[in-house]
């Protein structure tokens, strides 16, 4: 895949796309999205960049032991931050009784554990679209040379 | 021939289910609705001094029903899971 358009035209729109994604994500409590919307956006802007360029780009810059090291540790923030709640003395997922500080409401960092727990889910997400895209494009070109 | 006519039947069966399914609901935004009650009351009135976030359906979906987001972040582990148990089992 050689085509000149669609790498120049990506190579501007990446990184505008990963800032919206990064916005998504952290704004999650205070306007519309969230982690799983926002994650879906970094994940598809990873896609593209490995589409318009190949393979071989895109795991030079998220590596697929990363993606998938990456997978794992978003949902161990989801569930760490859970069990902190314990720890704090509340139930699993506690926000405001397990004492995380709720801020300003309306603030960047106000909602507690909400914030943590998108941004677990925003790694998450990205990750798994990443590995999935990775895993099949992998397996096809592992075919293709078979045949 | 006959596989086919049975397999339009199973839809069909299938299909009228679904549509008395459909026409027992109760009638959407109606006062009534059993939906209607003091949970969601409660979500409107006090998420914002209970989560300390302005987005309603992300202090629902991340603190009040955290337990269940995390069963959905589950659901893109087994994805990725199935995926490589079939592509990378040989």
């Amino acid at each position: 895949m050689e085509d000149l358009i669609l790498r120049y035209v990506s190579r501007i729109v990446v990184p505008f796309v990963q800032l919206y994604g990064l916005y998504v994500v952290f704004h999650g409590h205070l306007s519309p999205g969230g982690g799983f919307s926002g994650g879906a956006i970094i994940g598809a802007s990873m896609i593209l960049y490995a589409l318009a360029f190949n393979l071989a780009a895109g795991t030079k810059k998220i590596s697929h032991d990363l993606s998938l090291i990456l997978e794992s540790s978003g949902g161990l923030i989801y569930a760490g931050v859970g069990l902190l709640a314990i720890f704090l003395g509340a139930n699993f997922l506690g926000n405001m009784v397990a004492g995380f500080p709720l801020g300003t409401p309306g603030n960047l960092f106000s909602g507690g554990a909400i914030m943590l727990i998108t941004l677990g889910v925003g790694i998450k997400v990205a990750a798994t679209m990443i590995t999935l895209f990775y895993s099949l494009i992998e397996e096809e070109q592992a075919t293709d040379e078979h045949h | 021939m006959m596989r086919k006519i049975l397999i339009v039947l199973l839809l069909l069966l299938i299909g009228l289910a679904l549509i008395v399914t459909v026409l027992e609901m109760p009638t959407f935004g109606e006062a009534g609705n059993p939906t209607n009650n003091e949970v969601p009351e409660r979500y409107l009135e006090r998420s914002i001094e209970e989560t300390g976030a302005l987005n309603v359906i992300a202090s629902i979906i991340i603190d009040y029903r955290a337990f269940d987001t995390l069963g959905e972040a589950t659901v893109l582990f087994v994805a990725i899971a199935a995926a490589f148990a079939t592509l990378k089992a040989n």
